[in-house]
């Protein structure tokens, strides 16, 4: 087989005994090569046709700009919105006991599993002008359903179980004893949560919120139908990515997709480096 | 609860109060992001009686969008598990240089807007993309067709199996395998008689996870399908059809459907969580 002979040079250093490296190594990088990477290096390939300037020409129209701005800057409160609440639901799932605690925990999944569409349209339904919770807000001049808003609530539910599935590991890893300690040397319970519990869950909540941000700033599925998708204005860069494909500007799909992705990749690193402080401030 | 020792006063607890502020945060916050949405699915497929929902159901393009969600599902799934199972035995089992590198590399489809994983199928295989015209001269299609449909949901769906055993064998390590090895078997028999027995409930907790996906992908599909309808709808396009047609308790009577997968999925999850969870790598991990 010449997938397995190709990897003679890993076959050196491995000195295991188990066979089926050769094959199974073969597989992992053929099928990976194939699905993923010949496919993202068109993606990365394709701008450069219309060069540098081009590039530059397409991401910064004012139209893409908008999106761009909504797409990251929704993602980013619907992220902070999820650290908070999360956070909430973490704490509730580990420290109290309630009915029903089980399925409650369970429940927490359902973003993961439920077609982004299928959100999209529920959450809708629910804030529509005329929707059950549309019509409590309109009367208050508060409109979700086809406005920025409406980006957040959806951001908000598919990132949803990133912070709960993130802190509440730590939470429940965390010793008491420390606690005990603090609540013995005269702190009070807000104390004792501000200096000893925070500091240590800390890194993990910045984990789901990067990670909540990660997943929101890609969105596309539920957002698009309680969005409005108002040029300028409701429009989020995924869109902006399908529209310009079919009006058959491939270079500027291709050139919002890269903006986007170094986009990410720069939010990414930035919420890493701060991971990386607030772990050494914590001392963990 | 040391709350209780008489000399100290030393509590371990809020506030009732603030106990019950934390409370209503979480449960209100579920409530309206988790419950409410799932209600909303089902009051607004039945809003005219179990007829119309029945009917829209079983209405021709409604059929071809489950059939063809099936179908896409049925390949991608089988080809993620091979690569799963066969990217876990390489990197648990054995040492080589660039496996953090190679980890990385599977992760990468999570990390990308399901829109961009669409787009890159496209500039790759369609009209106008790099392959395109290669493609029309020997009458082969792949954007706008089935092919297409199940490559990007292949791509969208590539990490779940992978991500879930490779953490669980290299947690079990190799001496079952070794054993078998030395003892004589060959390398197939002691991945059936040995590893898999050993990773079943985690293979099948990744294979529950990656179906659930496959089949309510809607960004990925949605670029590449090009919206034919009986032809290259899956269930999650045909849902924003009807949508668009105001054919409101269709739309929503087919996305109910997606929800009950949704509930399955999740119920069947939290079983294998409950019952299996100390070999599942997602709840070894947790506890």
């Amino acid at each position: 087989m010449t997938v397995s002979s190709g990897f003679s040079l890993f076959r050196r250093r491995n000195r295991s005994i188990i066979p089926g490296f050769g094959l199974t190594m073969g597989i992992t990088l053929t099928y990976l090569t194939l699905i993923v990477l010949i496919p993202l290096a068109a993606l990365v390939i394709r701008p450069w046709e219309i060069g540098l300037s081009g590039f530059l020409h397409q991401v910064t129209e004012p139209r893409v700009l908008a999106a761009l701005r909504l797409s990251f800057g929704a993602a980013f409160v619907a992220a902070a919105i999820n650290a908070v609440f999360g956070l909430a639901v973490a704490w509730m799932l580990v420290r109290y006991d309630f009915w029903g605690k089980r399925v409650v925990d369970a429940t927490v999944d359902l973003p993961f599993a439920l077609p982004t569409a299928v959100a999209g349209i529920a959450l809708t339904a629910l804030y529509a002008p005329n929707g059950w919770i549309g019509q409590f807000l309109d009367p208050l001049g508060i409109k979700v359903a086809y406005t920025p808003l409406g980006v957040v609530v959806a951001l908000t539910f598919i990132g949803l179980p990133f912070v709960v599935r993130t802190v509440q590991p730590v939470l429940e890893e965390l010793d008491t004893e420390l606690e005990e300690a603090a609540a013995c040397l005269g702190a009070t319970r807000f104390e004792t949560f501000m200096r000893v519990i925070f500091p240590v869950i800390f890194p993990a909540l910045l984990t789901g919120f990067a990670l909540a941000l990660a997943r929101a700033v890609g969105e596309y599925g539920s957002v698009i139908f309680i969005a409005g998708n108002m040029p300028m204005v409701s429009e989020i860069a995924p869109l902006l990515i399908v529209i310009k494909l079919e009006q058959f500007n491939y270079a500027g799909a291709a050139s919002v997709g890269i903006a986007m992705l170094i986009l990410s990749f720069i939010m990414l690193l930035v919420i890493n480096l701060l991971q990386r402080w607030s772990r050494r401030w914590a001392g963990v | 609860m040391s709350g209780h020792t008489p000399k100290s006063r030393v509590t371990l607890s809020e506030p009732t109060w603030v106990k019950a502020l934390i409370m209503l945060a979480g449960l209100g916050f579920l409530g309206f992001f988790i419950l409410l949405p799932l209600a909303a699915v089902f009051t607004e497929a039945l809003r005219r009686g179990f007829g119309a929902y029945a009917e829209a159901l079983v209405e021709p393009d409604a059929l071809a969008a489950i059939k063809l969600t099936l179908l896409v599902a049925v390949i991608a799934v089988p080809a993620n598990v091979v690569f799963g199972i066969a990217a876990a035995w390489a990197i648990a089992k054995h040492k080589f240089p660039g496996k953090s590198l190679l980890l990385t590399l599977i992760d990468l489809p999570f990390s990308v807007s399901p829109v961009i994983s669409g787009l890159v199928y496209v500039l790759l295989f369609g009209a106008h993309g790099l392959l395109g015209p290669f493609l029309r001269e020997h009458g082969v299609q792949i954007v706008f067709a089935v092919p297409g449909l199940v490559l990007a949901t292949m791509f969208i769906t590539f990490p779940f199996v992978a991500r879930e055993l490779i953490p669980l064998m290299q947690a079990q390590g190799v001496d079952e395998e070794e054993a078998a090895i030395t003892l004589g078997a060959s390398g197939w028999q002691t991945f059936r008689r040995v590893t898999l027995p050993n990773i079943r409930w985690g293979l099948l907790y990744g294979v529950l996870l990656c179906n659930a996906r496959a089949m309510g992908e809607f960004g990925a599909v949605s670029v590449v399908s090009g919206h034919i309808r009986g032809e290259t709808n899956t269930m999650p396009l045909h849902v924003e059809i009807l949508y668009n047609e105001y054919n409101f308790v269709a739309a929503f009577a087919v996305a109910s459907l997606l929800a009950i997968l949704a509930l399955v999925t999740l119920v069947a999850k939290s079983l294998l969580e409950w019952r299996h969870g100390a070999e599942l790598a997602a709840t070894a991990r947790r506890h």
